[in-house]
Protein backbone atom coordinates (compact mmCIF):
# COMPACT_ATOMS: atom_id res chain seq x y z
CA UNK A 1 0.00 0.00 0.00
CA UNK A 2 2.90 1.99 0.92
CA UNK A 3 4.54 1.50 -2.48
CA UNK A 4 1.62 2.36 -4.89
CA UNK A 5 1.09 5.59 -2.46
CA UNK A 6 4.82 6.60 -3.07
CA UNK A 7 5.44 5.47 -6.75
CA UNK A 8 1.96 6.98 -8.13
CA UNK A 9 1.85 10.02 -5.38
CA UNK A 10 1.59 12.90 -8.28
CA UNK A 11 -1.20 10.85 -9.51
CA UNK A 12 -3.33 10.37 -6.33
CA UNK A 13 -2.71 14.02 -5.35
CA UNK A 14 -3.59 15.35 -8.91
CA UNK A 15 -6.66 13.10 -8.63
CA UNK A 16 -7.34 14.31 -5.52
CA UNK A 17 -7.46 18.07 -6.81
CA UNK A 18 -9.41 17.27 -9.74
CA UNK A 19 -12.07 15.72 -7.48
CA UNK A 20 -12.08 18.36 -4.29
CA UNK A 21 -12.27 21.25 -7.14
CA UNK A 22 -15.18 19.95 -9.14
CA UNK A 23 -16.64 18.46 -5.75
CA UNK A 24 -16.48 22.36 -4.38
CA UNK A 25 -17.75 23.71 -7.53
CA UNK A 26 -20.88 21.44 -7.90
CA UNK A 27 -21.18 22.02 -4.32
CA UNK A 28 -21.72 25.41 -4.85
CA UNK A 29 -23.62 25.52 -7.32
CA UNK A 30 -25.92 22.61 -6.47
CA UNK A 31 -26.81 24.89 -3.59
CA UNK A 32 -27.64 27.76 -5.07
CA UNK A 33 -30.07 26.24 -7.52
CA UNK A 34 -31.44 23.89 -5.40
CA UNK A 35 -32.35 27.39 -2.70
CA UNK A 36 -34.20 29.03 -6.21
CA UNK A 37 -35.89 26.19 -7.55
CA UNK A 38 -37.26 25.10 -3.33
CA UNK A 39 -38.47 28.77 -3.39
CA UNK A 40 -40.00 28.32 -6.63
CA UNK A 41 -42.08 25.37 -5.49
CA UNK A 42 -43.74 27.83 -2.20
CA UNK A 43 -44.24 30.72 -3.79
CA UNK A 44 -47.75 31.24 -4.32
CA UNK A 45 -47.12 31.59 -8.57
CA UNK A 46 -48.44 28.95 -10.38
CA UNK A 47 -46.01 28.45 -13.70
CA UNK A 48 -42.92 28.90 -11.41
CA UNK A 49 -44.19 25.88 -9.37
CA UNK A 50 -44.87 23.75 -12.19
CA UNK A 51 -41.11 24.51 -13.62
CA UNK A 52 -39.73 23.86 -10.52
CA UNK A 53 -41.74 20.30 -9.80
CA UNK A 54 -40.78 19.42 -13.51
CA UNK A 55 -36.93 20.20 -13.19
CA UNK A 56 -36.67 18.20 -9.85
CA UNK A 57 -38.38 15.30 -11.01
CA UNK A 58 -36.76 15.13 -14.19
CA UNK A 59 -33.11 15.74 -12.06
CA UNK A 60 -33.88 13.54 -9.21
CA UNK A 61 -35.22 10.64 -11.79
CA UNK A 62 -32.44 9.87 -13.67
CA UNK A 63 -29.21 8.15 -12.82
CA UNK A 64 -26.83 10.87 -12.38
CA UNK A 65 -24.34 8.78 -15.10
CA UNK A 66 -26.48 9.20 -18.01
CA UNK A 67 -27.13 13.10 -16.79
CA UNK A 68 -23.25 13.29 -17.65
CA UNK A 69 -22.96 10.92 -20.60
CA UNK A 70 -25.63 13.48 -21.46
CA UNK A 71 -23.39 16.47 -21.69
CA UNK A 72 -20.11 14.86 -22.32
CA UNK A 73 -22.09 13.69 -25.66
CA UNK A 74 -24.92 15.47 -26.87
CA UNK A 75 -24.44 18.72 -25.29
CA UNK A 76 -20.55 18.88 -26.22
CA UNK A 77 -21.38 19.52 -29.87
CA UNK A 78 -23.34 22.63 -29.10
CA UNK A 79 -21.10 23.75 -26.61
CA UNK A 80 -17.64 21.91 -26.17
CA UNK A 81 -16.87 20.65 -23.52
CA UNK A 82 -14.61 18.61 -21.03
CA UNK A 83 -15.36 15.16 -19.18
CA UNK A 84 -14.39 17.32 -15.93
CA UNK A 85 -16.96 20.54 -16.73
CA UNK A 86 -19.72 17.56 -18.39
CA UNK A 87 -18.96 15.63 -14.82
CA UNK A 88 -19.28 18.88 -12.57
CA UNK A 89 -22.57 19.82 -14.37
CA UNK A 90 -23.86 16.66 -13.87
CA UNK A 91 -23.47 16.25 -10.21
CA UNK A 92 -24.13 20.09 -9.67
CA UNK A 93 -27.59 19.68 -11.29
CA UNK A 94 -28.01 16.05 -10.10
CA UNK A 95 -27.88 17.24 -6.46
CA UNK A 96 -29.27 20.33 -7.29
CA UNK A 97 -32.82 17.93 -7.23
CA UNK A 98 -32.16 16.79 -3.64
CA UNK A 99 -31.39 19.88 -2.40
CA UNK A 100 -34.42 21.57 -3.71
CA UNK A 101 -36.34 19.03 -1.76
CA UNK A 102 -34.58 19.53 1.24
CA UNK A 103 -34.38 22.81 1.69
CA UNK A 104 -38.31 22.77 0.80
CA UNK A 105 -39.24 20.37 3.24
CA UNK A 106 -37.64 22.74 5.46
CA UNK A 107 -39.20 26.11 4.63
CA UNK A 108 -42.88 23.99 5.18
CA UNK A 109 -41.40 23.04 8.55
CA UNK A 110 -41.11 26.85 9.51
CA UNK A 111 -44.36 27.70 11.26
CA UNK A 112 -46.65 29.09 8.82
CA UNK A 113 -46.97 31.87 11.47
CA UNK A 114 -43.58 33.00 10.93
CA UNK A 115 -44.65 34.12 7.39
CA UNK A 116 -47.99 35.65 8.36
CA UNK A 117 -46.45 37.97 11.32
CA UNK A 118 -43.81 39.17 8.81
CA UNK A 119 -45.97 40.07 6.20
CA UNK A 120 -48.80 41.57 9.08
CA UNK A 121 -45.44 43.71 10.48
CA UNK A 122 -45.17 45.01 6.57
CA UNK A 123 -42.55 43.02 5.10
CA UNK A 124 -43.32 42.00 1.48
CA UNK A 125 -43.04 37.76 0.54
CA UNK A 126 -39.44 38.10 -0.58
CA UNK A 127 -38.49 40.50 2.47
CA UNK A 128 -40.10 37.81 5.02
CA UNK A 129 -38.59 35.06 2.72
CA UNK A 130 -35.10 36.24 2.53
CA UNK A 131 -35.11 37.54 6.88
CA UNK A 132 -37.32 35.26 8.55
CA UNK A 133 -38.45 31.69 7.08
CA UNK A 134 -35.09 30.72 5.30
CA UNK A 135 -32.40 31.32 8.38
CA UNK A 136 -34.56 29.35 10.45
CA UNK A 137 -35.07 26.19 7.45
CA UNK A 138 -31.39 26.46 6.87
CA UNK A 139 -31.18 25.33 10.60
CA UNK A 140 -33.67 22.72 10.36
CA UNK A 141 -32.40 21.08 7.09
CA UNK A 142 -28.62 21.40 8.12
CA UNK A 143 -28.50 17.45 9.31
CA UNK A 144 -29.89 16.03 5.95
CA UNK A 145 -27.88 18.87 3.83
CA UNK A 146 -24.44 16.90 4.97
CA UNK A 147 -25.77 13.86 3.77
CA UNK A 148 -26.36 15.96 0.16
CA UNK A 149 -22.94 17.09 0.17
CA UNK A 150 -21.23 14.11 1.34
CA UNK A 151 -23.00 12.21 -1.22
CA UNK A 152 -22.21 14.67 -3.38
CA UNK A 153 -18.25 14.08 -3.23
CA UNK A 154 -18.59 10.27 -3.27
CA UNK A 155 -20.53 10.81 -6.67
CA UNK A 156 -18.29 12.72 -8.50
CA UNK A 157 -16.63 9.57 -8.86
CA UNK A 158 -18.59 9.51 -12.42
CA UNK A 159 -16.19 11.50 -13.73
CA UNK A 160 -14.03 8.64 -14.21
CA UNK A 161 -16.65 7.51 -16.78
CA UNK A 162 -16.43 10.54 -18.38
CA UNK A 163 -12.50 10.83 -18.30
CA UNK A 164 -12.39 13.48 -15.81
CA UNK A 165 -8.88 12.74 -14.20
CA UNK A 166 -10.50 12.57 -10.95
CA UNK A 167 -9.32 10.68 -7.75
CA UNK A 168 -11.18 7.21 -9.47
CA UNK A 169 -9.93 7.65 -12.77
CA UNK A 170 -6.59 7.80 -11.76
CA UNK A 171 -7.57 4.81 -9.35
CA UNK A 172 -8.38 2.77 -12.09
CA UNK A 173 -5.54 3.50 -14.08
CA UNK A 174 -3.19 3.19 -11.72
CA UNK A 175 -5.07 -0.11 -10.90
CA UNK A 176 -5.14 -1.55 -14.67
CA UNK A 177 -1.26 -0.94 -15.03
CA UNK A 178 0.18 -1.96 -12.10
CA UNK A 179 -2.13 -5.16 -11.11
CA UNK A 180 -2.10 -4.06 -7.54
CA UNK A 181 -6.32 -3.58 -7.43
CA UNK A 182 -6.77 -3.85 -3.99
CA UNK A 183 -4.18 -1.79 -2.68
CA UNK A 184 -4.66 1.05 -5.33
CA UNK A 185 -8.58 0.97 -4.29
CA UNK A 186 -7.69 1.43 -0.77
CA UNK A 187 -5.93 3.87 -1.10
CA UNK A 188 -8.55 5.62 -3.32
CA UNK A 189 -11.15 4.72 -0.55
CA UNK A 190 -8.79 6.89 2.05
CA UNK A 191 -8.46 10.18 -0.45
CA UNK A 192 -12.28 9.99 -0.48
CA UNK A 193 -12.23 10.11 3.35
CA UNK A 194 -9.93 12.69 3.39
CA UNK A 195 -12.45 14.80 1.89
CA UNK A 196 -15.95 13.69 3.65
CA UNK A 197 -14.37 12.76 7.34
CA UNK A 198 -13.84 16.80 7.87
CA UNK A 199 -17.25 17.32 6.16
CA UNK A 200 -18.94 15.79 7.86
CA UNK A 201 -17.86 16.87 11.73
CA UNK A 202 -18.23 20.65 10.34
CA UNK A 203 -21.85 19.75 9.23
CA UNK A 204 -22.43 17.81 12.79
CA UNK A 205 -20.24 21.22 14.20
CA UNK A 206 -22.67 23.60 12.23
CA UNK A 207 -25.60 21.50 13.31
CA UNK A 208 -24.34 22.11 17.53
CA UNK A 209 -23.41 25.55 16.99
CA UNK A 210 -27.13 27.33 15.18
CA UNK A 211 -29.34 24.22 17.37
CA UNK B 1 -34.49 -42.02 10.74
CA UNK B 2 -35.10 -43.18 7.91
CA UNK B 3 -34.65 -40.92 5.38
CA UNK B 4 -30.78 -40.23 7.41
CA UNK B 5 -29.73 -43.53 6.56
CA UNK B 6 -31.07 -43.18 2.93
CA UNK B 7 -29.05 -40.00 3.04
CA UNK B 8 -25.74 -42.12 4.25
CA UNK B 9 -26.55 -45.09 1.26
CA UNK B 10 -26.78 -42.77 -1.11
CA UNK B 11 -22.81 -40.76 -0.35
CA UNK B 12 -21.17 -43.63 -1.50
CA UNK B 13 -22.90 -44.65 -4.71
CA UNK B 14 -22.98 -40.68 -5.63
CA UNK B 15 -18.73 -40.49 -5.20
CA UNK B 16 -18.63 -43.92 -7.67
CA UNK B 17 -20.65 -42.02 -10.13
CA UNK B 18 -18.96 -39.35 -9.87
CA UNK B 19 -15.72 -40.97 -10.16
CA UNK B 20 -16.48 -42.92 -13.38
CA UNK B 21 -17.86 -39.27 -15.01
CA UNK B 22 -14.62 -37.85 -13.65
CA UNK B 23 -12.56 -40.86 -15.47
CA UNK B 24 -14.56 -40.44 -18.76
CA UNK B 25 -13.24 -37.20 -18.31
CA UNK B 26 -10.14 -37.93 -18.40
CA UNK B 27 -10.19 -40.22 -21.44
CA UNK B 28 -11.52 -38.21 -23.93
CA UNK B 29 -8.62 -35.56 -22.80
CA UNK B 30 -5.79 -38.08 -23.41
CA UNK B 31 -7.31 -38.36 -26.94
CA UNK B 32 -6.59 -35.06 -27.88
CA UNK B 33 -2.87 -36.07 -27.24
CA UNK B 34 -3.55 -38.14 -30.18
CA UNK B 35 -2.12 -36.92 -33.53
CA UNK B 36 -5.10 -34.45 -34.47
CA UNK B 37 -4.46 -35.06 -38.15
CA UNK B 38 -5.17 -38.38 -38.41
CA UNK B 39 -8.11 -37.83 -36.55
CA UNK B 40 -9.41 -35.33 -38.81
CA UNK B 41 -9.01 -37.80 -41.82
CA UNK B 42 -10.73 -40.29 -40.13
CA UNK B 43 -14.24 -38.03 -38.94
CA UNK B 44 -14.13 -35.91 -42.17
CA UNK B 45 -14.24 -32.63 -39.64
CA UNK B 46 -11.89 -30.14 -38.10
CA UNK B 47 -13.19 -28.34 -34.59
CA UNK B 48 -12.82 -24.83 -34.81
CA UNK B 49 -12.96 -22.17 -31.91
CA UNK B 50 -13.76 -19.01 -33.98
CA UNK B 51 -15.17 -15.54 -32.03
CA UNK B 52 -18.75 -14.87 -32.57
CA UNK B 53 -19.04 -11.30 -31.03
CA UNK B 54 -16.02 -9.85 -33.50
CA UNK B 55 -17.23 -7.76 -36.58
CA UNK B 56 -15.81 -8.47 -40.22
CA UNK B 57 -13.64 -11.26 -37.96
CA UNK B 58 -16.59 -13.78 -36.80
CA UNK B 59 -19.72 -12.41 -36.23
CA UNK B 60 -22.66 -14.28 -35.22
CA UNK B 61 -25.44 -13.33 -38.10
CA UNK B 62 -28.62 -13.34 -36.42
CA UNK B 63 -30.63 -14.42 -39.60
CA UNK B 64 -28.98 -17.43 -40.24
CA UNK B 65 -27.67 -17.86 -36.56
CA UNK B 66 -24.40 -18.49 -38.47
CA UNK B 67 -21.06 -17.21 -38.02
CA UNK B 68 -19.72 -14.76 -40.57
CA UNK B 69 -16.30 -13.41 -41.00
CA UNK B 70 -12.57 -13.81 -42.52
CA UNK B 71 -11.47 -15.90 -40.03
CA UNK B 72 -14.34 -18.15 -40.71
CA UNK B 73 -13.90 -18.03 -44.02
CA UNK B 74 -10.14 -18.77 -43.92
CA UNK B 75 -10.71 -22.20 -41.11
CA UNK B 76 -12.92 -23.28 -44.19
CA UNK B 77 -10.33 -22.65 -46.87
CA UNK B 78 -7.77 -24.13 -44.47
CA UNK B 79 -9.67 -27.42 -43.94
CA UNK B 80 -10.73 -27.46 -47.67
CA UNK B 81 -6.97 -28.02 -48.28
CA UNK B 82 -6.05 -30.53 -45.14
CA UNK B 83 -8.84 -33.00 -45.95
CA UNK B 84 -11.19 -32.38 -49.18
CA UNK B 85 -13.40 -34.50 -47.78
CA UNK B 86 -13.79 -32.33 -44.05
CA UNK B 87 -16.63 -30.28 -43.16
CA UNK B 88 -15.59 -27.37 -40.85
CA UNK B 89 -17.52 -27.32 -37.47
CA UNK B 90 -17.47 -24.06 -35.53
CA UNK B 91 -17.30 -23.39 -31.59
CA UNK B 92 -18.25 -19.89 -30.25
CA UNK B 93 -15.23 -18.87 -28.05
CA UNK B 94 -13.52 -15.65 -26.30
CA UNK B 95 -10.37 -14.59 -25.61
CA UNK B 96 -10.85 -16.29 -22.06
CA UNK B 97 -11.88 -18.97 -22.94
CA UNK B 98 -10.05 -20.40 -26.24
CA UNK B 99 -6.80 -21.24 -24.47
CA UNK B 100 -8.73 -24.01 -22.40
CA UNK B 101 -11.15 -25.32 -24.97
CA UNK B 102 -7.70 -25.54 -26.97
CA UNK B 103 -6.05 -27.77 -24.16
CA UNK B 104 -8.96 -29.66 -23.36
CA UNK B 105 -9.54 -31.10 -26.78
CA UNK B 106 -12.56 -29.61 -27.36
CA UNK B 107 -11.41 -27.48 -30.40
CA UNK B 108 -8.58 -28.64 -32.78
CA UNK B 109 -7.55 -25.40 -33.77
CA UNK B 110 -8.37 -21.44 -32.67
CA UNK B 111 -8.31 -18.87 -35.18
CA UNK B 112 -10.09 -16.15 -33.26
CA UNK B 113 -8.30 -12.59 -33.78
CA UNK B 114 -5.29 -14.28 -31.46
CA UNK B 115 -1.86 -12.80 -31.66
CA UNK B 116 1.25 -14.46 -31.76
CA UNK B 117 3.14 -13.24 -28.36
CA UNK B 118 6.08 -15.19 -26.83
CA UNK B 119 3.70 -15.69 -23.42
CA UNK B 120 0.99 -17.90 -25.70
CA UNK B 121 3.88 -19.57 -27.43
CA UNK B 122 4.37 -21.32 -24.10
CA UNK B 123 1.52 -22.39 -23.69
CA UNK B 124 0.42 -23.56 -27.93
CA UNK B 125 1.51 -23.77 -31.43
CA UNK B 126 1.21 -21.24 -33.43
CA UNK B 127 0.74 -21.26 -37.35
CA UNK B 128 2.91 -19.05 -39.80
CA UNK B 129 0.91 -15.50 -39.31
CA UNK B 130 -2.56 -14.97 -41.71
CA UNK B 131 -3.06 -11.55 -40.87
CA UNK B 132 -1.37 -8.75 -40.33
CA UNK B 133 -2.67 -6.74 -37.46
CA UNK B 134 -1.36 -3.83 -35.50
CA UNK B 135 -2.58 -1.00 -33.89
CA UNK B 136 -4.02 1.87 -35.47
CA UNK B 137 -5.74 5.32 -35.83
CA UNK B 138 -9.27 5.88 -36.15
CA UNK B 139 -10.81 9.67 -36.74
CA UNK B 140 -13.53 11.68 -38.06
CA UNK B 141 -13.56 12.15 -41.66
CA UNK B 142 -11.88 14.88 -42.97
CA UNK B 143 -9.46 15.07 -39.50
CA UNK B 144 -6.23 16.95 -39.86
CA UNK B 145 -4.64 13.65 -37.99
CA UNK B 146 -2.82 11.56 -41.19
CA UNK B 147 -0.43 9.23 -38.96
CA UNK B 148 1.03 8.84 -35.29
CA UNK B 149 3.40 11.95 -36.07
CA UNK B 150 0.13 14.24 -36.74
CA UNK B 151 -0.64 13.20 -33.18
CA UNK B 152 2.52 13.83 -31.24
CA UNK B 153 1.76 17.78 -30.31
CA UNK B 154 0.08 19.70 -27.92
CA UNK B 155 -3.26 20.14 -27.36
CA UNK B 156 -4.41 16.79 -29.39
CA UNK B 157 -6.02 14.27 -27.44
CA UNK B 158 -6.09 10.55 -28.13
CA UNK B 159 -9.30 8.04 -26.83
CA UNK B 160 -8.45 4.36 -25.30
CA UNK B 161 -10.18 1.95 -23.39
CA UNK B 162 -9.05 1.31 -19.60
CA UNK B 163 -5.94 -1.04 -19.15
CA UNK B 164 -5.69 -1.48 -22.75
CA UNK B 165 -1.56 -1.94 -23.95
CA UNK B 166 -3.08 0.25 -27.23
CA UNK B 167 -2.80 2.72 -24.34
CA UNK B 168 0.68 2.57 -22.97
CA UNK B 169 1.62 1.89 -26.96
CA UNK B 170 -0.15 5.36 -27.76
CA UNK B 171 1.77 6.72 -25.17
CA UNK B 172 5.44 6.06 -26.35
CA UNK B 173 4.56 6.94 -29.82
CA UNK B 174 3.12 10.08 -28.97
CA UNK B 175 4.13 11.41 -25.29
CA UNK B 176 2.77 14.76 -26.42
CA UNK B 177 -0.83 14.08 -26.79
CA UNK B 178 -3.27 13.79 -24.08
CA UNK B 179 -4.62 10.13 -23.29
CA UNK B 180 -8.49 9.63 -22.20
CA UNK B 181 -9.07 6.07 -21.52
CA UNK B 182 -12.81 5.52 -21.55
CA UNK B 183 -14.59 2.14 -19.82
CA UNK B 184 -15.22 0.67 -23.79
CA UNK B 185 -15.05 0.54 -27.01
CA UNK B 186 -18.67 1.83 -27.35
CA UNK B 187 -18.07 4.67 -25.27
CA UNK B 188 -14.67 5.55 -26.88
CA UNK B 189 -16.41 5.62 -30.34
CA UNK B 190 -19.19 7.52 -28.84
CA UNK B 191 -16.87 10.25 -27.71
CA UNK B 192 -14.98 10.45 -30.70
CA UNK B 193 -18.13 10.97 -32.67
CA UNK B 194 -18.99 13.81 -30.13
CA UNK B 195 -15.54 15.75 -30.77
CA UNK B 196 -14.53 14.41 -27.39
CA UNK B 197 -10.81 13.34 -28.70
CA UNK B 198 -9.13 13.74 -32.15
CA UNK B 199 -8.73 9.39 -32.84
CA UNK B 200 -9.11 6.65 -31.13
CA UNK B 201 -6.53 4.22 -31.15
CA UNK B 202 -6.60 -0.23 -30.83
CA UNK B 203 -5.98 -2.86 -33.21
CA UNK B 204 -6.70 -2.11 -36.87
CA UNK B 205 -8.95 -5.35 -37.38
CA UNK B 206 -11.75 -3.53 -34.44
CA UNK B 207 -11.32 0.12 -36.34
CA UNK B 208 -12.23 -1.14 -39.83
CA UNK B 209 -15.34 -2.79 -38.12
CA UNK B 210 -16.23 0.48 -36.48
CA UNK B 211 -15.57 2.52 -39.57
CA UNK B 212 -17.46 0.17 -41.92
CA UNK B 213 -20.27 0.61 -39.12
CA UNK B 214 -20.04 4.26 -38.95
CA UNK B 215 -19.08 5.93 -42.43
CA UNK B 216 -17.82 9.47 -41.43
CA UNK B 217 -15.11 7.43 -39.39
CA UNK B 218 -11.44 6.98 -41.67
CA UNK B 219 -9.29 4.58 -40.37
CA UNK B 220 -5.44 6.30 -41.30
CA UNK B 221 -1.72 5.76 -40.60
CA UNK B 222 -1.54 2.25 -41.34
CA UNK B 223 -0.33 0.38 -38.12
CA UNK B 224 2.33 1.15 -35.68
CA UNK B 225 2.71 -2.30 -33.78
CA UNK B 226 2.83 -4.92 -35.12
CA UNK B 227 0.61 -7.86 -33.67
CA UNK B 228 0.41 -10.73 -36.42
CA UNK B 229 -2.66 -13.04 -35.92
CA UNK B 230 -2.10 -16.95 -36.56
CA UNK B 231 -4.00 -19.96 -36.22
CA UNK B 232 -3.30 -21.94 -32.65
CA UNK B 233 -2.98 -25.69 -32.47
CA UNK B 234 -1.76 -27.63 -28.87
CA UNK B 235 1.64 -28.46 -28.29
CA UNK B 236 2.88 -31.59 -30.22
CA UNK B 237 0.14 -31.36 -32.96
CA UNK B 238 3.87 -30.78 -35.52
CA UNK B 239 1.72 -32.60 -38.16
CA UNK B 240 -1.49 -30.61 -38.18
CA UNK B 241 0.67 -27.20 -37.68
CA UNK B 242 3.13 -28.03 -40.78
CA UNK B 243 -0.78 -28.70 -43.24
CA UNK B 244 -1.82 -25.49 -41.68
CA UNK B 245 1.25 -23.83 -42.39
CA UNK B 246 1.38 -25.49 -46.16
CA UNK B 247 -2.69 -24.51 -46.57
CA UNK B 248 -1.82 -20.25 -45.59
CA UNK B 249 1.19 -20.74 -48.17
CA UNK B 250 -1.64 -22.73 -50.93
CA UNK B 251 -4.39 -19.72 -49.90
CA UNK B 252 -1.43 -16.92 -50.42
CA UNK B 253 -0.61 -17.84 -53.51
CA UNK B 254 -3.38 -19.12 -55.79
CA UNK B 255 -5.62 -15.75 -55.03
CA UNK B 256 -7.76 -17.07 -52.12
CA UNK B 257 -6.52 -14.69 -49.82
CA UNK B 258 -6.90 -11.84 -52.19
CA UNK B 259 -10.39 -12.47 -52.65
CA UNK B 260 -10.84 -13.15 -49.21
CA UNK B 261 -9.28 -9.45 -47.76
CA UNK B 262 -11.56 -7.98 -51.22
CA UNK B 263 -14.80 -10.16 -49.52
CA UNK B 264 -14.51 -8.67 -46.24
CA UNK B 265 -12.16 -4.93 -46.10
CA UNK B 266 -13.26 -4.00 -49.31
CA UNK B 267 -16.58 -2.04 -47.80
CA UNK B 268 -14.49 -0.29 -45.16
CA UNK B 269 -14.79 3.16 -46.02
CA UNK B 270 -11.89 5.68 -47.17
CA UNK B 271 -9.55 2.76 -46.88
CA UNK B 272 -7.31 0.27 -49.37
CA UNK B 273 -7.87 -2.84 -48.60
CA UNK B 274 -4.74 -4.05 -51.38
CA UNK B 275 -2.51 -2.74 -47.93
CA UNK B 276 -3.24 -5.76 -46.07
CA UNK B 277 -1.74 -7.78 -49.28
CA UNK B 278 1.63 -6.22 -48.26
CA UNK B 279 4.01 -7.72 -45.56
Amino acid sequence: MINILQNHLSEFISGFGITLLSSVIALVLSLVLGTIFAIMEVVPNKGARVIARIYIEIFRNIPLLVITMFFYVVVTKIFAMSGLTAGTIGLALYTSAFIAETVRAGILAVDSGQMEGARANGLTFWQAMQYIVLPQAFKIVIPPLGNQFINLVKNSSTLAFVAGFDLMYQGNEIASTTFDTINTYIVVGIFYLIITLPLSYYMRYLEKKLA
Amino acid sequence: MKINKIKILMLPILMIVSTLVLTACGQTKSSSSQNQLTTIKNTHQMVWGVKADTKLFGLMNIKTSKIEGFDVDMAKEITKRIDPKAKPVFVQVTSQTRIPLLKNGNIQAIIATMTITKEREKIVDFSKSYFNAGQSLLVMKGSKIKNTKDLNKKGTVVLGTVGSNSVLNIKKVAPKAKVLQLQDYAQALTALKSGQGDALTTDNGILYGMSEQNPQTRVVGGTFTKEPYGVAIDKGQTDLKNSINKAIDEIQQDGTYRKLIKKWFSNVPGFDWRELLND
